[in-house]
């Protein structure tokens, strides 16, 4: 038992200095000069490299709490709609049959076929119409219709691995369909709802494109392009840059974070009959 | 099955859903899409070609020379992911399982991290990582005395889209790991705790327990890579530009999607073609995801 | 509960994002002024425009507000052209030379300019970027030109008994005795993002080859081609560049040859006139510029200086006469002293007399009173068609100097390129 533990722990300790290696650089790096960044990028700043003016720059050259609060704003009301639409479609596909049942599924899916910026053009013109330009309801609507997709089919594969026993004998007891959904399926899902909330939060918390195009007022920024004033044509502001993404990585980490314990709270969910 | 919903209710689950996603997504892609079957004349108007851009992509001596090439590309890059990060990925997910909660927690967050940085980051931190000049050679002289430069990895033809593929694969091997690790933490706790009261060994326990619990969560993430891979876009794109160098050689269909519609600094886009080209990407995706699906089905009968 | 308490957050969120669309940014409270928005590429100018350039036009027009905002350089094409499909670009738009905003104007996202009164102060050669073939309506204010050399470490030149090079023999003289000396890179430029291989080596050097003007409209007219010996001899020269430019030359970017130069670790940057900016006050040493090197047996030489950005009205703006007044002002004398200062190396194509404080750029411009200019042959018309000749330059260009491609090849391709669409008239 002794000798799988010490592997175990060896084979992963290795991994995650691979992993964790370059964000390490990335960190300390966002402490030093542009020179000191080439000069030495392994090297770890000394008391005279050390300095903030990375961090500094970032909070005094632009709105980045503002830009901060639009992107935790956009984001969560994002997931929220896309994981609650996403699980009751998932169930309303995978757990009764009908015709056209496969096609609908197959129809949800395609939004992952195909590229997202290729829809852009109308998607900005009924924005227009509708005079959605430059809010953030307008990314709300894009994101959550972007991230169903996804949220659709890992939902789907972790509805159907629910034993059939359990809804049945809800179904026995005459509880409501809706009922079965929200009051048993939802808690059963935990992990799979956790999971989709990480992967859907990502790639919307560091767009770029559709913020760009449909919200770039000042005062609307996201964080990502907020952070684009210091990427020049030419001159790139490093220090400045991966302050702001350094800075721009942590929500996803505490949100990573804070649904850890709801994976594990499945271990007992899904064990129990 | 049908008695237990009533229509009423069956409305109410899937209509959000049909509704954000058909006016947000499907109709302007569709009102693009159907551009692949025209051609623009005059800034406004659209005529009407039928196959005539699809024969450009695979016929056109200068056209298909490119889209080929992508196509290629994108096939090597999917079969990185699919040979080098999935299995990966199930192993250290394998690996948590054995562990105490907070112990797993600890190395899936740290798994996790690069998922969560952006590509601009990501591409800068191992463009220097990998730099003859500043990167590992510098350790490497330090550290080892090596005078011998590192190959410029991310600057030769040869190795350009292995390397990139190889940062990809770093930065979403937490998607895997993820995946995997909640469907195996949804087993049975009874059939863990057998596991290990009966000292079964790793290797019989993965091949006769885990395996075909986890089986499904397996060809979701295979599917998952697949779509993803072959819409990947961002990291070429920050790290190499639109162009894709060295001399195409990262080019993937995502970027020779970007570069066709939008067009790329002197180059006008042709959203004619550029249409054509995501319908491909579409077309190419789907079988792939018909094969899932029925692969699916089939043990949903079973 | 829960179900209930999640519904309410979502309203709640929704609302939210709502609230947001009603209240008003704090550029727009003011209801009498016309705020004017700027689309550009330059990240680079945001400090210089809105805090130096901008408010001397603010403060003289109480009732205009102009603000510039810049979208990332990667992403200009891409997502100007998709807001000005979708409707929501903003009122004045920054010009890329010739065809790029030709079409712009044929679509009609450009307002023509011809009643402008400042035109006047531009000469013909800067206004034809921004001109109909005919040359009959400007549809942009011609803005900046940029000028192509050579920045170099003079300290690495003093310490090495070093003199500027004067022509090609005196180039390579001075690149063997750096390198000899070891430890310092001759040419900071690297091939990974491709466009310095074109712009600051092809471009660059290529002028002295193909004399300048009468090349670039021999290859319009057809009596040049591509394949010719000029072309040839370019990519030859670049050729030649390689074992100077360090180990890692096929993976560097332009930020790391950037880095390379102001570490001091290496002695000569090939430049565009707006490196000046990335290297002003980053720099330990004493830094100074010579213009391309002259081929053997020449005695004319010719200067890559280009025009390359204009500024143009969105023709579906709603704010036309407070458009049409700024862009009166940036063909004021004033505008081009203040724009000159702030962001040396770019410079004004207007005619009026104006004091360059710089020093690097004044030695720049003084390359103008005895080379004759000439604009990036890839330009105007040749880039119309498919295969795009400037993204073919980028493209061969790198691999020459990769050396995974000849100098005889890599002209062949650009002449088959341009043969597949281009017919001369």
């Amino acid at each position: 038992m002794n000798k799988k533990y010490l592997l175990t722990h060896t084979a992963l300790a290795l991994y995650v200095v691979f992993a964790l290696l370059p964000i390490v650089l990335i960190f300390i790096n966002s402490f030093k000069s542009q020179k000191d960044i080439f000069d030495a990028p392994f090297k770890i700043p000394s008391t005279e490299s050390f300095t903030t003016i990375g961090y500094q720059t970032v909070f005094n050259n632009s709105d980045f709490l503002l830009y901060f609060v639009n992107s935790l704003t956009i984001t969560s009301v994002s997931i929220i709609f896309i994981v609650l639409f996403g699980g009751m479609a998932a169930w309303g596909v995978s757990e009764y049959k009908y015709r056209g049942r496969i096609l609908l599924s197959l129809f949800f899916i395609f939004g992952m076929m195909i590229p997202v910026r290729l829809g852009t053009i109308p998607i900005l013109e009924l924005l227009q119409s509708l005079n959605l330009t430059n809010t953030h309801t307008a990314l709300v609507l894009v994101y959550i219709a972007q991230g169903l997709p996804f949220s659709i089919i890992i939902l789907e594969s972790f509805i159907r691995d629910i034993p059939k026993e359990i809804k049945d004998a809800a179904r026995c007891d005459g509880v409501s369909e809706t009922d079965i959904l929200f009051h048993i399926v939802f808690p059963l899902l935990k992990p799979a709802l956790a999971t989709v909330t990480i992967f859907v939060a990502i790639p919307i918390w560091n767009d770029l494109w559709f913020p760009l195009v449909i919200t770039p007022a000042d005062g609307k920024q996201t964080l990502t392009l907020g952070i684009q004033q210091f990427i020049g044509q030419f001159i790139t502001d490093w220090p400045t840059v991966l302050a702001a993404l350094s800075l721009a990585a942590i929500p996803p980490l505490i949100l990573y974070i804070l649904l850890s314990k709801q994976l594990i709270h499945g271990l007992f969910a899904g064990s129990s009959k | 099955m049908m008695k237990n919903v009533k229509k009423r209710e069956l409305i109410l689950f899937l209509g959000p859903a049909l509704f954000f996603y058909c006016v947000f997504f499907v109709y302007p892609m569709i009102a693009t899409i159907k551009l692949s079957f025209y051609e623009t004349i005059n800034n406004d108007t659209q005529n009407f070609v039928g196959l005539a851009n699809f024969n450009t992509l695979i016929n056109d001596p200068f056209f298909s020379e490119v889209f080929w090439n992508a196509l290629w590309n994108n096939l090597i890059f999917f079969l990185f992911h699919m040979f080098i990060q999935n299995p990966i990925g199930i192993l250290i997910a394998l690996l948590l399982v054995n562990l105490s909660f907070k112990a797993a927690t600890f190395y899936r967050t740290a798994v996790m991290l690069p998922t969560m940085l952006s590509f601009v980051i990501v591409g800068f931190i191992w463009q220097l990582i990998l730099s003859p000049t500043w990167g590992i050679t510098s350790i490497l002289y330090d550290v080892f005395s090596i005078k011998e430069n590192t190959p410029a990895l991310l600057g030769e033809e040869s190795t350009a889209l292995i390397t990139i593929s190889l940062v990809s694969v770093w930065q979403f091997i937490g998607i895997p790991v993820l995946l995997i690790y909640a469907a195996l933490i949804s087993i049975n706790k009874d059939i863990l705790e057998a596991i290990k009261l009966e000292k079964v060994g790793f290797f019989k326990a993965f091949f006769h327990v885990h395996l075909p619990m986890v089986w499904p969560t397996i060809a979701l993430v295979s599917i998952l890579t697949y779509v993803n891979n072959f819409n990947a876009f961002d990291l070429i794109y920050t790290v190499k530009g639109p162009l894709a160098g060295p001399n195409f050689s990262t080019d993937l269909l995502g970027t020779l999607f970007y570069r066709t519609f939008f067009g790329f600094q002197l180059q006008s886009g042709n959203i004619n073609l550029g249409a054509a080209v995501a319908t491909a990407m579409f077309l190419i995706i789907l079988i792939g995801v018909s094969i899932y699906l029925f692969f699916v089905q089939r043990r949903i009968l079973r | 509960m829960k179900r209930l308490g999640l519904i309410l957050l979502a309203v709640v969120g929704l609302g939210a994002s709502y609230w947001s669309v009603q209240k008003p940014s704090t550029n727009e409270s003011n209801s009498a002024k016309s705020e004017l928005i700027i689309e550009s590429w330059r990240s680079d100018d945001l400090a210089a425009w809105n805090e130096k350039i901008l408010p001397v036009f603010n403060a003289q027009n109480p009732n205009i507000n102009v603000v510039f905002r810049p979208s990332p350089a990667t992403e200009y094409n891409a997502a100007l052209n998709t807001k000005l499909a979708g409707g929501t670009a903003g009122d004045l738009i920054t010009c890329r030379p010739f065809d790029a905003s030709l079409k712009l104007f044929n679509e009609g996202n450009l307002l023509a300019l011809n009643d402008i009164a400042g035109l006047k102060h531009y000469s013909n050669f800067a206004k034809t970027a921004w001109q109909t073939d005919d040359l009959k309506t400007t549809f942009c204010i011609p803005l900046a030109s940029v000028i192509h050399g050579f920045i170099y470490n003079q300290n690495i030149f003093k310490s090495l008994s070093l003199q500027k090079p004067k022509t090609v023999d005196d180039f390579y003289k001075a690149l063997d005795v750096v390198s000899s000396k070891g430890g310092i890179t001759p040419i900071a430029l690297g091939t990974a993002d491709q466009w310095e291989a074109a712009t600051m080596g092809f471009h660059n050097i290529g002028v002295n080859y193909w004399q300048g003007e009468k090349g670039r409209l021999g290859l319009i007219s057809g009596k040049e081609k591509l394949s010719d010996k000029a072309y040839v001899e370019t990519f030859t020269q670049l050729e030649k560049w390689a074992p100077f430019m360090g180990n890692g030359y096929k993976a560097q970017t332009y930020t790391q040859s950037q880095a390379l130069f102001t570490s001091g670790k290496a002695a000569i940057y090939p430049a565009g006139s707006w490196d000046i900016a990335s290297f002003n006050g980053k720099v330990e040493f004493e830094m100074s510029a010579f213009a391309p090197p002259l081929p053997t047996g020449q005695s004319e030489c010719f200067i890559s200086d280009h025009t390359d950005i204009g500024l143009g009205i969105n023709a579906k703006s709603g704010k036309l006469e407070a458009a049409k007044k700024f862009i009166e002002w940036l063909t004021t004398a004033e505008f081009a002293q203040i724009y000159a200062n702030n962001l040396p190396g770019f410079f004004p194509l207007s005619n009026h007399e104006i004091k360059i404080e710089d020093p690097l750029a004044n030695e720049f411009l003084s390359w103008r009173q005895h080379c004759k200019s000439s604009i990036r042959n890839s330009y105007h018309i040749l880039s119309r068609g498919t295969p795009n000749l400037e993204n073919e330059i980028w493209n061969t260009s790198a691999q020459v100097l990769n050396k995974s491609m000849s100098p005889k090849e890599a002209a062949q391709q650009l002449q088959k390129g341009l043969d597949n669409w281009y017919r001369p008239n």
